[in-house]
């Protein structure tokens, strides 16, 4: 069995002055397939380390951490693709609750400022209200964010100004519920967002699209939302 | 004891489907409500769901809500209470249009209508052909539902409490469900939370298996908390297998593959599911086609190099179908399974997935339990819906995409029931009772000061290991007598469950500890009531009694942990409107 290292940020509030990293060896076993395994794996032998997860196949969005310098999800990195010590940390720029848990208050603040719902004020017929296809795939690439904070975490606009930036996972979800054909607040929505921070601190550094393990592009919604605002300003 | 008590309306335990539908209702409704949730909302375990959910809507074919009335009973092995199968399925076309106003992104048709695929057990005409009845996003339909509940939820300014882990129910001298016991876990205290009414959402339990495709949150804990509040637990004998779980990790493959024409084959490349069932052959429901897949591993026709699993072709859909309909499968297939499904097939094995059991209730989320001779005697605020529920619409064994279906139904009926009830009978709270907390912290002071006692993972391995081997697909009276013995000690080591982590700040050792105490619970329960019914029906399929036998065990059990004991009640064979569908020979 071959054995690994890693390296893992570890602060609890209630003993430790300041943070530190711990080093594990670990043997990895032919069913230490993902990284979640192997802290699943961790935790059994030291119960005190302390990180989130669910559903592990990658669509709760709980075990987003900072892998080797990189956002991702635990439950969807290869264990082989990873060099050691494997240094893993609380996904950057939120204040830390315990070890590799964030306290995500500011993040979700940000997703509920663009209001994340259609509105749509017009009496609902008895039936579904009809979308074409072509209307539907709009929301392909955007619908399926999981809220794992990835991407707002790797954005150095979003660590300068978590506040007045909504962030890439705000923004996708912001131009998603543009992109809706049953939605009717368009305008209201680009209003929302038409300030110096909130849309426009995104300088297009795209970590949102690199990290996303959904493969989503935050950069490309944020993109088509400045297209908008151009358009109704002239 | 100084614990803080905190008062509202409604309490819910669970922040899933049924969770989120019941506390739209409430705040809708202007009710004060706080939702209690281990994790965020929208990593509650609806989100894996991927297939659809079933409504008649007709938008491909004909069709109507008594065939999936048919479909549900049949599927349920007649287990299922035809009153509550009625109003779930007569309410469906409205529930999921409901869904697509608050808007949940469902695929479409050329006219703008929601896409509708086929699925296991979906047919018209009472069992004649295969019909498009289950509603899509994709194969992320869960996701896209639990999204939209939480986005509508968001508008309505609902109160949750996130990370918040309900730890007991408190009932009164009377019985009557005021509150429940709870811990934050960002700090580790514990609360009391005052309730004219209490709904639990909590979901199934499927981590009491070793092979699961659940979520490592889903640990029961709102049975876990009726069995030690005295309440019972019905039809906890039936777990349903999901045919196409990926070999070795355990994680899900909707049935919408085949749904959209993938097929099962064997060894020799053969597509078995014609033999077991020449009328909907891949498309027959999930325990049927669990039990074909196990026998032919059994047989010797298995894949791979131990013969231990079959697979799942869907290469010859093409590439664009798979891309389009099929995406998050794909993923998971190449991310789980090292295979990409556009050329290879996927190994599969049936895999625990779903279960039917749960806490009594009838259709208006109500729970009941015996009292004197009457089965069913309403917990006064008590309620309960989704998978953590038995209504019982899903009997032996759940059609797919009922499960999404049954949340948003009874999320919403339950709702609906607390809120007439807290404006009806309740102006104001119930006393709470002098020991309200005592269990609650109880339970945590031993964990805080238990040494040398057992491991948390030694125990969850013992337990899982008991029951994987001994609650499988196929049981037997020999191995299901062992079950019972070795839960029971396991049930022993787990009253001396320690952690190492003593601390209060998000202590994960702490919260695991106590979802263990709730599985072990579960999993006491599904093996002394599989042990106990001699015949096969749906999931609980017996090797010594091969057949159904509906003179003797057409019938829920009752569960009580107290002493370990079954009772058992009728199932409900009267519908709300329409005739009785007796029981046939269940063939596909």
């Amino acid at each position: 069995m071959k054995k690994m290292r890693f390296s893992i940020y570890r602060y609890n509030p209630e003993t430790d002055a300041k943070p530190y990293m711990q080093d594990y060896e670990v043997e990895i076993g032919p069913k230490d397939i993902k990284l979640l395994d192997v802290l699943t794996k961790l935790k059994a032998m030291d119960d005190t380390l302390s990180f989130r997860r669910s559903c592990r196949e990658g669509i709760c969005g709980s075990d987003g951490m900072n892998i080797n310098g990189k956002n991702g999800l635990a439950c969807l990195t290869d264990v082989a693709s990873l060099s050691e010590p494997v240094a893993l940390r609380p996904l950057p720029g939120l204040p830390i609750v315990r070890d590799l848990i964030v306290d995500m208050t500011q993040f979700f603040k940000q997703y509920h400022s663009i209001k994340p719902y259609v509105v749509n004020n017009t009496p609902a017929p008895e039936r579904e209200r009809l979308q074409s296809p072509e209307d539907r795939k709009e929301l392909d690439g955007l619908y399926e964010c999981i809220l794992c904070a990835c991407c707002s975490t790797s954005c150095p606009s979003f660590w300068w100004n978590p506040d007045k930036f909504v962030g890439p996972a705000g923004l996708l979800a912001a131009y998603r519920f543009i992109a809706d054909t049953r939605d009717e607040i368009t305008s209201e929505r680009l209003d929302n967002l038409e300030d110096p921070y909130r849309l426009f601190r995104c300088h297009t550094i795209m970590n949102c699209v690199d990290v996303c393990p959904k493969h989503l592009n935050p950069t490309r919604a944020i993109g088509k939302i400045k297209d908008l605002m151009v358009k109704r300003a002239v | 004891m100084g614990v803080p008590v905190r008062r509202f309306d409604a309490v819910i335990v669970g922040g899933g489907g049924a969770g989120l539908r019941a506390a739209l209702q409430l705040s809708e409704a202007g009710l004060k409500t706080a939702v209690l949730s281990k994790v965020f909302p929208t990593r509650s375990h609806t989100v894996a769901a991927q297939g659809g959910i079933s409504a008649s809507l007709g938008n491909v074919q004909e069709d109507h809500w008594q065939w999936h009335m048919y479909d549900t009973v049949k599927g349920s092995d007649w287990l299922g209470d035809q009153d509550a199968i009625e109003f779930m399925c007569r309410t469906a076309p409205d529930a999921v249009v409901e869904l697509e106003h608050f808007g949940m992104p469902f695929d479409r048709l050329e006219n703008g209508k929601i896409y509708q695929r086929p699925f296991g057990g979906h047919t018209q005409h009472n069992g004649k052909t295969p019909v498009q009845r289950a509603c899509a996003a994709a194969d992320r339909t869960g996701h896209a539902m639990l999204h939209t509940l939480y986005q509508r939820n968001v508008r309505a300014n609902t109160q949750f409490f996130v990370e918040w882990m309900a730890l007991d129910l408190i009932r009164d001298a009377e019985g009557d469900v005021v509150g429940v016991t709870a811990l934050e876990m960002e700090t580790g205290e514990i609360y009391v939370l005052h309730a004219k009414a209490v709904l639990f959402a909590t979901g199934g339990a499927g981590r009491i298996y070793a092979a699961s495709t659940n979520a490592f949150i889903n640990t029961g804990d709102g049975l876990g908390m009726c069995v030690r509040a005295g309440l019972p637990l019905e039809d906890m004998e039936f777990w349903q297998f999901h045919p196409t779980g990926v070999a070795g990790a355990g994680v899900l493959i909707t049935e919408g593959v085949r749904g959209e024409g993938g097929i099962l084959l064997n060894a020799n490349g053969e597509r078995f599911m014609e033999r077991y069932a020449p009328n909907l052959k891949d498309l027959a429901p999930r325990d049927f086609v669990s039990r074909s897949m196990e026998l032919e591993v059994l047989e010797g026709r298995g894949c791979g190099p131990h013969k231990d699993h079959v697979l799942l072709k869907l290469d010859h859909l093409g590439p664009d179908i798979i891309n389009q309909r099929l995406p998050g499968i794909r993923e998971i297939a190449i991310k789980f399974a090292g295979v990409d499904p556009i050329k290879e097939p996927i190994p599969v094995i049936p895999t625990c997935h779903y279960m039917m059991g749960g806490i009594p209730t009838n259709y208006r989320g109500e729970v009941v339990a015996p009292k004197g001779d009457d089965p069913e005697v309403r917990v006064n605020g008590f309620y309960a819906a989704g998978e953590c529920a038995c209504a019982s619409v899903h009997g032996a064994n759940r059609l797919g995409t009922n499960s999404l279906l049954d949340l948003v139904v009874f999320g919403k009926s339950a709702g609906d029931s607390m809120i007439k009830y807290i404006r009806e009978e309740m102006p104001t709270w119930k006393d709470l009772p002098a020991d309200a907390a005592d269990r609650s912290l109880a339970r945590v002071a031993r964990l805080d000061g238990q040494t040398g006692g057992e491991e948390v993972a030694d125990v969850r391995a013992a337990m899982q290991r008991t029951v994987q081997s001994r609650a499988g697909v196929f049981r037997n009276d020999a191995n299901l007598k062992l079950g019972v013995d070795e839960i029971a000690q396991v049930a022993d080591r787990a009253r001396l469950l320690q952690i190492k982590d003593k601390s209060k700040v998000f202590n994960t050792a702490r919260v695991e500890a106590l979802e263990l105490e709730n599985l072990v619970e579960v999993a006491v329960a599904t093996l002394v009531a599989a042990e106990a019914r001699k015949e096969s029906r749906g999931a609980h399929a017996h090797d010594d009694y091969p057949k159904r036998d509906d003179d003797n065990w057409m019938k829920h059990s009752l569960f009580f942990g107290s002493d370990r004991s079954l009772r058992y009640k009728p199932v409900h064979t009267k519908p709300l409107s329409v005739d009785y569908i007796p029981p046939k020979e269940r063939t596909f």
